[in-house]
């Protein structure tokens, strides 16, 4: 019945959803695993290469090396989701894309973009972190409880 | 007159004197391509924003169908037109230009045959001349609404379906040459559980197949009766549900007479997963492909049944189900 959310589906309802997720194509699991397994990879690759060559020519050390690493990474997917190919990349790739630190800057750059006839600040401003802060928020707070249990058993 | 319970039969048979389609870059590629009134080289349509591109589409194909009827503006009594956007801005921005009395209608995908019963109510009445109904949609604007940004690189299941880029109008009046309108079977809201936006064909095929029981049922024709019946964006899930479904309910539909705009529009070397969808899919079907195939005397007798997922950005984030309709509309030549 409508309004009815979904722990409050009749028999009849139940039924159909059961009947549906039979007819449904499963998503493909296993190659999109391998897939993201490739694709994430290679984009690990990518960032260790370009660290050693920071390290190599512009004396940076390993501790140093990291955030140069990870704003070439960024500036290199911003470009793709302004050029309309990192998402047809992500179809393929799935998590691959997703999880390192370009699927973030994808996020931030695409809500940027999208929300750009908006206006800078309403727009651009109000909409830039719309998928990516839940993982700020949640991260910043999953942060926070990590610290305190340090704290606890380590004593700082 | 009315049939049964929610049948209309048009005794005087309003006729389309005038239909009008447009398309997107990637429509540009589809199997219906020749179909098209005009196609839009680029996703913007010379807009700075995709909403203000799909205003831009919806007044071309209205533009188009009042040249071909050789008609203007003030010749027109009523526009109904509807589209996916907040607020059924495309429609209104649209009725601003063309200033005609104008009535905003709304029933998400099947939106394209909710404006045409209408239209042939208004008409078969006595209550208008001439009436025109349009409806659009933007794949891009559709994403930015109810999904993610267009850029984002989230990975879709097949379920999912890809929003057509296009607009469709036709212009109504009792009498002229071309298909007519024959009855309009208008569906209930239906909602069978399904909550996943990414699901929408499973969510409105029984929505679809309980229109055509009862346009069946109210209208006392057989199946044999049409040569084409088409359903409006099922998709290839959804398809083969409302198959499933009609034959648990007796009706067993020949495969060669029953497809679905969704699957039928895009080719398969387009990747659409389920196929496609919104307002434009069942429009640019049903007034350019099928009514240019009536025109030719290919089809003589047409079902269209667009089907609808009324479901709301909001709402699916507050877990709610997805309540689906369909409208049957019958065309004869």
């Amino acid at each position: 019945m409508p309004g009815k959310k979904k722990k409050e589906l009749d028999k009849q309802q139940r039924d159909y959803f059961e009947y549906a997720r039979h007819h449904e194509p499963k998503r493909p699991i296993v190659k999109n695993c391998i897939h993201a397994f490739l694709v994430g990879g290679l984009i690990c690759a990518i960032g260790q290469i370009v660290s050693m060559i920071f390290i190599k020519y512009f004396k940076f050390t390993e501790e140093t090396v990291g955030s140069p690493t990870s704003a070439v990474l960024i500036i290199t997917s911003v470009l793709l989701t302004g050029f309309g190919i990192y998402d047809k990349i992500a179809q393929w790739a799935g998590a691959g894309t997703a999880v390192p630190i370009t699927g973030f800057a994808n996020t931030v750059a695409s809500s940027a973009i999208e929300h750009r006839s908006e206006g800078f600040v309403l727009g651009v401003g109000g909409n830039m972190f719309k998928i990516a802060g839940p993982v700020i928020t949640y991260g910043v707070v999953s942060a926070f409880f990590v610290a305190i249990a340090r704290l606890i058993i380590k004593g700082g | 007159m009315l049939a049964g319970k929610q049948t209309w039969i048009f005794e005087n048979k309003p006729c389309i004197i005038s239909s009008a389609t447009v398309g997107g870059p990637f429509e540009a590629k589809c199997t219906i391509k020749d179909d098209f009134d005009f196609l839009f080289g680029d996703l913007y349509c010379g807009e700075d924003s995709f909403e203000k591109a799909e205003i831009k589409m919806l007044e071309k194909a209205c533009e188009i169908a009042m040249n071909k009827a050789e008609l203007k503006n003030d010749d027109i009594q009523f526009f109904l037109s509807g589209d996916l956007i907040n607020q059924i801005i495309s429609s209104s921005f649209t009725a601003r230009t063309l200033a005609i009395p104008y009535l905003g209608i709304y029933g998400a995908c099947s939106t394209s045959m909710e404006g045409i019963a209408l239209a042939a109510l208004m008409v078969d009445t006595g209550f208008a001349d001439y009436v025109m109904a349009a409806t659009s949609s933007h794949n891009a604007a559709s994403e930015k609404q109810y999904r993610y940004p267009t850029e984002y690189g989230a990975q879709k299941p097949p379920t999912a379906q890809w929003t057509v880029t296009g607009a469709g109008a036709v212009i109504l009046s009792t009498e002229g040459k071309g298909p007519k309108v024959t009855s309009a079977t208008i569906g209930k809201v239906i909602d069978n559980g399904i909550s996943d936006p990414f699901n929408m064909g499973a969510a409105m095929a029984p929505a679809a197949a309980d229109t055509i029981e009862k346009h069946f049922k109210e209208t006392g024709l057989d199946f044999d009766y049409y040569d084409f019946i088409a359903t409006g964006d099922l998709g290839r899930v959804g398809h083969k549900i409302v198959i499933d479904l009609l034959g648990q309910k007796g009706i067993h539909l020949p495969q060669d007479k029953f497809s679905d705009c969704g699957m039928m529009i895009y080719s398969p070397d387009q990747q659409v997963f389920a196929g496609g969808s919104g307002c434009a899919c069942a429009a640019v079907m049903t007034y350019g492909h099928f009514f240019n195939k009536m025109r030719k005397g290919k089809i003589k007798r047409l079902l269209v049944i667009a089907t609808g997922a009324l479901l709301s950005p909001m709402s699916y984030q507050q877990n709610e189900s997805i309540p689906s309709i369909a409208h049957a509309v019958s065309f004869e030549m």
